[in-house]
């Protein structure tokens, strides 16, 4: 449709470079290759995993324009409704094939993202429905809906804090050279990178996609070319609290140990995950994620210390350098 | 006026505390370019907002093809076959311009003939096609804005203020393509630039505070100077 003498249509590759420029910025700082690796292939596993929790509440913050401070009760959610599938699968889980451990894991994902899904739409329907438009209230209501879902895990699964092992075949590491990889952290790669390709896919080669994309810019215009933004939004919130409890799942096996608040706890980390890639944005989420969780892990290594606060200085540093996140000039 | 395809009775329109439209009747005839004039924060913008649902009519009646619609939602109005331009243009930035009109081609996929019709007076939409809307100039914006409320055909189209902030070269281009359109569809054309719309309008009405003050035909009015300086005298002081 258009001819070669056109400038180039511009693309700002500037925030993908990001991350594989911090990797090989650190090989000489770290200095051992295994070790570097190991660094590595940890924060990618993490960075992933806060991702896929990122995901879905970085589209509501966008699309709805909702500050749900509750979107960690989801996380908890899926991981205990995980549950519902491993216990009585505990026999697959612990066979020593790769098959059935990973049929067990596909159930119990099934399970809790069905779960987290239903949860989500109530919990629009309920909580955030009264308060639309109005920030405040919705970080009153959602904290005090998390609080709520919390308790209410308490009573249905017990206040005891409960073991999610990891399936046979996944337990370990494997060598690389000189460098041990735990084989889960290969698998929660694999799985952040298929729910990448999956939104990417959805978000820009389907109509759907589009007008999320284009509900996050403008949802009255959206409407106003004929699309009832209101459906959009369940939907979208639902799917949201679907990858959360995905990421749920993934995060209580990394952990090898559920709680209630556990969804909580990765909060600070989800939110700064979304500020830093620019809101509704999931590139930039993604992005944002693995920028994140290796700069904990290299200052983790190189200077303790530092780890404390690196979420909150990379977070300074690139809002200082693109107020408006990543994914926007 | 016999044959009105939107008919607006007795409008009132609310915006908190304000009360912005008080009591507009207003009649736009079925194939003809109605045009909407009035300085600004007269209620221009407001009348077509009421009209597409974006903001509730407080009271009165809106009719379209003879059916109320002052109750319906703004989903609703538009699959009924009202078209909108806002006059902020509102192209979806992050979209491409060919991402752009395929949202708005509710009905499946975009018919060609009809996309080369746009390229025929919007050339710029075809040359900047896979680009990103919000890397386009104002005047190409105004463009994307306009194709999409076109790219199907619609029984209304309402364009809220297009040559605002917009160079010379491009309004003339505008008012070609939107010259083109009549016959086609009914157009309500909000506007201040008199000179513009003077070349276009079949009918023309003038708002002030939140009322019609004047309407007739475009025709009577481009040729009575005392009637134009009466009505519209700060806006034709800031338009010549």
């Amino acid at each position: 449709m258009h001819d070669s003498t056109l400038p180039s249509i511009p693309r700002d590759y500037v925030p993908m470079l990001l991350v594989p420029a911090l990797m090989l910025a650190m090989l000489p700082l770290v200095g051992s290759m295994p070790t570097w690796v190991t660094l590595t292939v940890a924060g990618l596993a993490m960075g992933m995993m806060i991702f896929i929790m990122s995901s879905g509440l970085t589209l509501v913050f966008g699309l709805m324009d909702v500050l749900n401070f509750g979107h960690g009760a989801f996380v908890s959610v899926g991981a205990f409704a995980a549950t519902i599938v491993l216990v009585p699968m505990q026999g697959w889980m612990e066979a020593d094939s790769l098959g059935m451990n990973l049929g067990a894991l596909g159930l119990a994902i099934a399970m809790a993202m069905a779960v987290t899904a239903v949860l989500g739409w109530v919990f629009e329907r309920v909580i955030i429905m009264p308060v639309y438009g109005q920030h405040l209230k919705q970080i009153l209501i959602t904290m005090g809906g998390m609080i709520v879902v919390e308790q209410l895990i308490h009573v249905v699964w017990g206040a005891d804090h409960k073991p999610m092992p990891l399936p046979t075949a996944l337990r370990g590491a494997i060598l690389l050279g000189d460098a041990a990889i735990e084989k889960y952290r290969l698998l929660a790669v694999a799985v952040g990178v298929l729910v990448f390709i999956v939104l990417t896919l959805v978000l820009n080669r389907t109509k759907l996609g589009l007008l999320i994309r284009a509900g996050v810019e403008n949802g009255e215009m959206v409407e106003a070319l004929g699309y009832r933004i209101r459906r959009l939004f369940v939907a979208v919130f639902a799917a949201g609290s679907a990858l959360a409890g995905l990421g749920g799942v993934m995060w209580g096996l990394y952990k090898e140990t559920l709680t209630a608040s556990m969804g909580g706890e990765v909060m600070v980390m989800v939110f700064i995950t979304i500020i830093i890639g620019g809101l509704g944005s999931v590139g930039g989420s993604f992005i944002g994620a693995l920028l994140m969780a290796l700069t904990a892990n290299y200052a983790g290594f190189l200077a303790p210390k530092l780890a404390l606060v690196s979420h909150i200085v990379l977070m300074i540093a690139i809002l200082l350098w693109r107020p408006a996140g990543l994914s926007r000039k | 006026m016999t044959d009105a395809l939107l008919k607006l009775s007795g409008v009132h329109t609310h915006i908190g505390e304000y009360h912005i439209l008080q009591g507009v009747d207003l009649a736009v005839p079925r194939g003809g370019l109605a045009v909407l004039l009035g300085r600004n924060g007269a209620g221009k913008t407001t009348t077509l907002r009421t009209i597409m649902g974006l903001w509730h009519a407080s009271a009165g009646k809106v009719e379209f093809n003879g059916r109320d619609i002052s109750k319906l939602r703004t989903p609703d109005i538009a699959q009924a076959g009202i078209a909108y331009v806002p006059e902020s243009m509102a192209v979806f930035s992050d979209l491409t311009v060919r991402e752009n009109l395929y949202l708005a081609a509710r009905s499946g996929p975009m018919d060609t003939a009809r996309l080369e019709w746009i390229f025929s007076f919007f050339p710029a939409l075809k040359k900047f096609w896979n680009y990103p809307a919000g890397d386009l100039s104002g005047g190409q914006k105004q463009m994307v804005a306009i194709a999409r409320a076109i790219i199907e055909p619609r029984e209304l189209l309402l364009i809220d203020e297009p040559t605002k902030g917009l160079a010379p070269a491009i309004i003339q281009s505008l008012a070609d393509a939107i010259r083109q359109l009549k016959g086609q569809t009914t157009v309500l054309l909000v506007e201040q630039n008199f000179n513009f719309v003077r070349q276009l309008g079949d009918t023309v009405a003038v708002m002030d505070d939140g009322r019609i003050v004047h309407h007739g035909s475009m025709a009577e009015l481009a040729a009575d100077r005392a009637l134009q300086e009466r009505l519209l005298g700060l806006a034709l002081d800031s338009h010549q």
